[in-house]
Formats: C-alpha cells, structure tokens, sequence
C-alpha cells in the first residue's frame, strides 16, 4: 500500500469515525441522565442533514445549518416531552420498544416528506472535484470540516461538563439521580436538555457530513448501530472514550474495504459489534466490575 | 460433615467481603451466622449457593466440592434458600411459584411438554398436590391461587420457604427469615424452623434478631468485617468476650 | 381441557372464514389469509420467547430469511457448479438431487423441496445455537442491540450474495410437494388447501406451546422472565432454557420462512429486513407479550390488513404509530386490558 493510499484510507477512516463518535456520545449524554438508550439517535443526523438542505433553499448556508440543528433540538425535546418524561420507572424492554417506534416514525415522516431520494447539502468550500493535499493524499476540503467541526463539538462537550453549571448538573443526575433531585436539580429537566444536546450535535453533524455521504431517510439506523457500536466499545456512558472507539471503528471500516468487498463492510462492523458485546461488554476502556453494577 | 467451608475468600474490588472464613454444619443441626451490617453473611449464602464464585477457598457439600459450580446445580444436590429481599415470581400465583421449587424433583422437558404425554400430565398432577400440601403446612392453602407478589409481607416469606422446602433440600439455607416480622410472628417463624430441621433437614440461617437465634440454634458462627470471630454453641458465644465487644460495642455505637 | 376451548374456535373461525369466501365469493382473500397463517407462526414464536422467557429478539426476521432464503436458493438456483463439493455429492449420492432444464434447455442442478427444507430448518438450528450461546448472556439493551446486528448482518448477506438474487431475492421457487396432492404453492387451484395447510400448522404450533407455557418448562420460563436468578437457585438451568426458548421460536420463523417462500414463488431482501423484525416485535407487543391468543390474533388482524394495503404506504408508520401508543399506554397490550378487566369484572359479580 503506497503512502498515499495509506493517507486516503485514514482520512476517510477518521471522517468516517469522528461522525460515529458524535452519534456515540449522543447516545451516552442520554444514556448517562436517563439510563435508556435512544434508539432514535440517528435520526437525529438524518433530520439535521435533511432539515439543513430544505431551509438551504431560502436561507444562506450557515443560517441554513444553524436552524436545522435549532429544529432537531426543539425536536429531541419534543420526543422527550411527548414520549419519555412522564413515564414513572419504566422498564428497559419498554423503552426500547418506544425508542424503536420513534425511530419509525421520524424515518416514515421523512420519507413523505422528502422522499426516497438522496439528497445532500453543497460543499461549504469548492465544489466535489476540489482538492486539498493531506499527509500526501489529496481530500475534499469538506473532510476537513467534517474533522474541525466534530472535533470543536467533543471539546466544547468536554468544556460545557466540566465548567458549566448545567453541564455539573447533568453529571450529577448521571451519577446519582436521586440525589440530584435532593440537591434541588430538576432531573427532569436535565433529561430534557440531554435530549436537545444529543439532538443538537447529531444534527451538526449531519449537516457537516451531508456533502461527501449524502442524506436519505433512511441513514439513521445504520449510524445508531454504529454510535451504538461506539458507545460500547469506549464503555456505555464514558463520552471522551467514545471519540477512540469511533475513530479506531471508522479507521478499521475504511482498511477493511482494501480488504473485502464493500457490500460487507456494515456486516464487519456489527461482527465487530457482536464481538465486542460477547467478549468485553463493559468496553475496551471500561471497569467490568463497575459495568456489572449498572443495570441495562 | 454435610458442609464443608475452608479457607473461604471473596473479593469485591478494594473491598474483602469474606475472608478466610471456615467452619462445617452437620448433619441435621441448625446452625446460624451472625455478625453486624456488612459482616458478610448474605456474600457466603452467595458463595455457598454459587451465586457469586468464591475469590479462592472451597466448599464441600457431602463430600463433594460444589465452589465454582452454578447455583442450578448446587440446588440440584439439595441446597435450597430463601432471601433477604424476597424474590418471589411476579404473575403468578403462590401455588405456581411453589411448584417451581419442585423443578429439580421433576423431569418433563420441552418436547414432553409440548406433547402433553400421559405421564408428564401425572408428573404435574402430582407436583400440583404436594405444593399444595405445602402451602397447608405453612397454614397458606387457601392463598394458592392468590398472585404471590399482592401477598402481605409475612405470607411472602411463607411462600418463599415453602418454594425452597419444595425442592425438598437436604440443607437449607434461610437469609433473615425473621427481617421485618413482628415478635408474635418471629415466634411462628421460630417453631417453624424447629419443625422443619425435626424432619431431617439441616438448616443454616443468617439472622439478626439474637433472640430467635439463641432460641433455635444448635450452634453459632460469628462474622465481623468478612472475618470469623468466633464459634460455638449458644452459651459459648453468648459468653465471648470478643463477640460482646464486637457485637454490642457495635450496637450501642449504631444507637 | 379448559386450555383447549380457544384451539377450538381458532378450527372453527378458520372453517367458518373459509366457507364465507366461499358463499360471498372473495376467495381471493384466501391468499393474504394464507400467508397471515405464516407470519402468525413467527409471531407466536416470539411471543414464545419474549412474553414467557422474557428475551426481547430484534432479529427474527433473520431466521425467517434463512429458512426461506436456502430452501429457495437450494430449490431454485442451478447448483451444477457447486456440483463437485463434498456436500452435494453426498446429496446426490443420496438421491436428493433433481436434474432439471433452464429456460434455455441447458441442464441444471437442484435440490428435491423436502430436503432444502432439511438443509435449511437445520441451517437455522446451527445458527440460532451459535447465535443463541453468547447472545442470551446479555441483557437489556445490549440483547436488543447484538439482534438487531444478527438481523442486519443477514440482511447483508442476502443483499451481498449473487446466489441470494442479491436486491432482486429469489424468485421462480417451484412448489413443495408436501403430500400427494398437497402440495405448498401459488397455484391457483389450490388456494383452498394451502389456506388449510397454513392455518393447519397454525392451529398444531398454537397446540404444542399452549401445552409448552402450561408445562413444568412453561412454568420455570415464566420464573426466569421474573427473577431469573431465583430461578435458576431453584434447579433450573436457566441458560440451556433461555436457549432452548430461543432456538424454538428461531425454528418457527424459518419454517415460516420456507412455507412462505414456497407458497409465494419467491423471496425478496425486505423479508430479512430490520422493519420485519419490529414489525413482528410490535405484533407482540399488542398482542399483550406473555399471551399467546392475543398475539395470535392482533397478528391475524394486522397481517391482513397490512397484506390487503389497507395501511397505504403508512404501512410501516402504522406499526411504529402502534408501538409507541402500546408501550406508552397500554404496556400490558390492547388485549390485555380490556380483557383482564373484564374478566376481574366476572369474578367479582361471582363472588
């Protein structure tokens, strides 16, 4: 494999990757409030995607993005306002079961409401044949901004838990509801503002990423597999260590195309999904015996 | 010797829940295990009935080892237990929940089942009659088809035992069996115990309230901090002066 | 005998259903009441294992595909190239080897119907142990999840393979001569006697797990869904159950799968897609998860409706629609409330 060759499939790998990680995190903001696992996080990034590329008609394209993930969030708290919040200790089967459902119908809604077409957002710079040279592999500028924007969100995440007041909040109903709501927080609320961040960064990044993957309806569970896949494989619940276990998934997706055919590559993934949940469920990061006292 | 523990250790995290404890019960004796709060009593039930694996030690039940094993087949040798925190099977009825207990002293499996043969319709006919003898002894009959999980806090714990006495065990091990009941029915609970181990069943009970223990024991094991203080019979202990440090030094702190 | 009286009206209410089309002429709702009966198979399997051994499984169109998937590649792709591997030399040693004709006359190999249906029911029963083993070790979300994969990862596959008919599936299946003069096919005139077949196997499935939930298993599967390690501290292998339950209900859906295939002429990717799978999981779910009657018949209801085009192309909206209002209000299922009330209703004017 020459260097440039190399180059192109780490690119790619990391593109690919860093957008898993957002999903992931998605999936352990909510996690981490909630203890449910959204199965509704990737429709997230198709809405954003496809809200983004509708406003783009009327509206200027940051104007046009900024919106979208506005929307998704008022969405995400919708979901949660609609179908989650006022169910009193329900049990996982159930929530999954719920999750799923919302799941269909964004995806349905989107169907009629865009259509089966693929569609995508234009390249924020350049157009598809622009190339700037990387490690000594030419890419698309807009791979670049894929890497910068998704990058700055895991930062600005990593700032807003650490520093912020609302951000303290939700760590503290992640690690002991009940005693949040002793020290007078709104658990219910951190639930929702859970839903509306991981609304929010999956939208980004479904904008972001709209130009080089495309969008169609139907994107979403692909993506939720792979966040899922993610958030396992960095240990349910650890943000930061998600971002690895995206990018090194991405990275071994992208090499394994040198390898088999591309009609597999999903179905390496989730072997490797399955391998993972088999062999090492509390992650590669992760504690097993604090993964055993939590409760799926 | 009907049980055997020596050398028992097990470890959760920084934290030794049991450590080095050994002792044996013979057979048709009662024996019981006391200690304070977090002395480690329910992680050996848990060992002994391999819910948990031991960290290292083993256990012997007549003559056999039985560490490592998983529980089904520790209670298929004939150890049967009750618990703490009752776990009694939602959506379905105090009968059902007793018939369960007599699994591993029945055989039909799926494709009998499914068939509905001749002789698996006996074999229930007959696990039906002896619960119900059971909830009779328990002075429970008439609560057998009563959704088990609705039943007033004494009667769960009646169901419970007539569950584990269902499996007609040859050792039985009660966590607490007194936890939360009153004097007049910690007395029943008492007699009852003593009935049980004048059939031949040998019984080893975790509990908190002295009284019953002093009662109804045979002999005593004393656990501190995962550790084996003492054993002996009643009086013995009762005589212990590390026991009465331990034990009342810690109550009177808790007061 | 009390058990059997629903068995009954299940025999008698598909008679009746078959003498009305009859009379009123509109046997041509025989065919979606047909393939409704195979469907119901799959959903009474699972209902199997989700409502009694309390294992959610998002990945049971999976099974559905394997069945009909191989019995209709076996049946129907020309297997002469594949003719020199041990396998099939021992198939043909065996006699279960047809020689036929393609359109263009040249010679080409299949398998005899009943044993691709052997080959795949045992497919099925391989992978649903090696699935089954570490899968049902898990819980909870990561159980959904590692299904969910399995579905996928067989939807790929029948997606990847140019044996599998790839986007297009499979089609030109032959019919499965079960019987003399019984034979499981599209065949226009016998509608009747597949509807009677299908519905049949309906009737003996819902037989053998009625007796199954009522059974000492039923009863430690019940326990499991419960308390499972209380369970398995009363004697019960809880794992080998668990298993077992699981490879069960996966039998069902490719038996499903292969009747299914044989009857349409044909299978297509959508059969192994992710919805299917919900949509069986819904059907559950309405069907009120631990009962095997109301699963039966909310599956019967909306499988028609489904297969009749009643829901558009809402069709799987609807079923999300109902997931959601289900798990939402009526967690115990539609049937489930209304008749659990009005049997408590009963009991009190009685006592």
């Amino acid at each position: 494999m020459t260097l440039e060759l190399f180059s192109q499939y780490l690119l790619a790998g990391i593109t690919y990757g860093i957008i898993y990680a957002i999903v992931g995190i998605g999936f352990n903001i909510i996690y981490n409030t909630t203890g449910i696992i959204n199965f509704a996080q990737g429709e997230f990034v198709m809405l954003g995607g496809m809200i983004s590329i509708s406003l783009y008609q009327w509206l200027p394209l940051p104007l046009a993005i900024g919106a979208a993930v506005i929307l998704v969030m008022l969405i995400g708290a919708l979901v949660e306002i609609l179908f989650i919040r006022w169910l009193d200790r329900p049990s996982v089967l159930r929530m999954i079961i719920i999750t799923i459902g919302i799941s269909i119908l964004i995806r349905e809604a989107a169907l009629h409401v865009w259509g089966e077409g693929v569609r995508s957002l234009p390249y924020f710079v350049g157009n598809e044949i622009t190339t700037v040279p990387v490690l000594g592999a030419r890419v698309s500028p807009q791979v670049l901004w894929v890497i910068g924007v998704c990058t700055v969100m895991v930062l600005g995440l990593s700032l807003f838990f650490k520093y912020t007041l609302q951000g303290k909040k939700m760590q503290a109903c992640a690690s002991n509801r009940v005693a949040a709501t002793l020290c007078g927080i709104s658990t219910k609320n951190m639930v929702t503002l859970s839903f509306m961040l991981s609304a929010g960064i999956g939208a980004l990044a479904g904008c972001v990423m709209s130009p080089i993957t495309y969008t169609q309806y139907d994107v979403g569970t692909g993506l939720a597999i792979k966040g899922f896949t993610v958030a396992i494989l960095g240990g349910l619940g650890s943000s930061m260590a998600a971002v690895a276990a995206g990018l090194l998934l991405g990275i071994i997706e992208s090499f394994s195309v040198s390898v088999v055919p591309l009609a597999f590559q999903d179905a390496i993934s989730i072997s490797l999904l399955l391998a993972i949940l088999f062999l090492r469920p509390h992650g590669l990061f992760g504690n097993k015996d604090a993964a055993d006292l939590k409760e799926f | 010797m009907l049980l055997d523990i020596k050398n028992l250790y097990r470890r959760f995290g920084g934290l030794q829940a049991v450590s080095d404890v050994s002792f044996s019960v013979r057979p048709g004796m009662i024996k019981a295990v006391i200690g304070p709060n977090g002395a480690g009593k329910t992680t050996l039930f848990n060992l002994i009935t391999g819910t948990l694996p031991p960290s290292s030690g083993v256990i012997h039940f007549k003559g056999q080892p039985i560490h490592g094993l998983a529980p089904y087949r520790i209670a298929r040798q004939g150890v049967a237990r009750t618990y703490q925190n009752i776990k009694l099977y939602p959506g379905m009825t105090a009968l059902e929940n007793v018939m369960v207990g007599r699994h591993c002293r029945s055989r039909a499996g799926f494709l009998s089942g499914m068939l509905s043969l001749l002789w698996t319709r006996k074999e229930e006919k007959a696990i039906r009659e002896k619960c119900l003898e059971l909830l009779g002894l328990l002075d429970i009959a008439d609560l057998a088809e009563v959704e088990a999980t609705s039943l007033a806090f004494g009667q769960q714990r009646a169901v419970e035992l007539a569950r584990a006495l269902a499996m007609e065990p040859e050792l039985l091990l009660l966590d607490e069996p007194a936890a939360g009941l009153n004097i007049y029915e910690t007395a029943e609970v008492a007699r009852l115990i003593t009935k049980i181990n004048a059939q031949g069943i040998t019984v080893l009970l975790v509990e908190h309230d002295m009284s019953l223990v002093m009662d109804i024991s045979h002999e005593i094991v004393v656990l501190s901090f995962g550790e084996k203080i003492a054993e002996g019979t009643p009086s013995e202990i009762q005589h212990n002066k590390e026991v009465i440090r331990i034990y009342l030094g810690e109550d009177d702190a808790e007061d | 005998m009390k058990r059997h009286l629903p068995l009954i009206l299940l025999i008698l209410a598909v008679i009746v259903v078959q003498l009305l089309t009859r009379w009123t002429d509109t046997a041509f709702y025989l065919t979606p009441l047909t393939m409704t009966g195979y469907y119901s198979l799959v959903i009474v399997g699972l209902c199997l294992l989700m409502g009694y051994a309390g294992q959610i499984s998002l990945g049971h169109a999976g099974f559905f595909a394997i069945g009909g998937y191989l019995s209709a590649m076996l049946t129907t792709k020309d297997l002469m190239p594949l003719k020199e591997t041990l396998l099939l030399g021992l198939c043909d040693k065996l006699g279960l080897l047809v020689q036929g004709q393609d359109m263009l006359g040249v010679a080409s190999l299949q398998m005899q119907p009943w044993a691709a249906c052997g080959f795949a029911i045992l497919a099925t029963i391989i992978v649903a142990y090696a699935i089954g083993i570490p899968v049902l070790k898990l819980k909870g979300h990561y159980l959904a999840m590692a299904t969910l994969g399995f579905g996928i990862i067989v939807y790929r596959l029948a997606l990847a393979f140019p044996l599998f008919g790839e986007a297009d599936g499979i089609s030109g299946v032959p019919g499965f001569p079960l019987l003399p003069g019984l034979a499981v096919s599209g065949d226009f005139n016998s509608r009747v006697s597949n509807y009677y077949l299908a519905w049949g196997m309906v009737a003996l499935v819902m037989w053998l797990l009625v007796n199954l939930i009522h059974s000492r298993v039923g009863r430690a599967l019940r326990a499991i869904h419960g308390a499972e390690g209380a369970t398995n501290a009363m004697g019960v292998d809880t794992a080998r159950y668990k298993l077992n339950t699981f490879v069960i209900s996966a039998v069902l859906a490719s038996i499903a799968g292969i009747f299914l295939t044989h009857y349409n002429g044909g299978i297509g990717p959508s059969e192994a897609g992710i919805m299917k799978s919900v949509r069986y999981v819904a059907i559950v779910a309405i069907g009120g998860m631990a009962n095997l009657w109301g699963a039966l018949v909310m599956g019967a209801v909306l499988n028609i409706m489904s297969l009749r085009g009643m829901f558009g192309s809402y069709d799987d909206a609807v079923f999300g629609g109902i997931l959601i209002v289900i798990m939402l209000f009526a967690p115990q299922g539609l049937l489930g409330i209304s008749l659990s009330a009005t049997f408590k209703r009963i009991f009190r004017r009685g006592e």
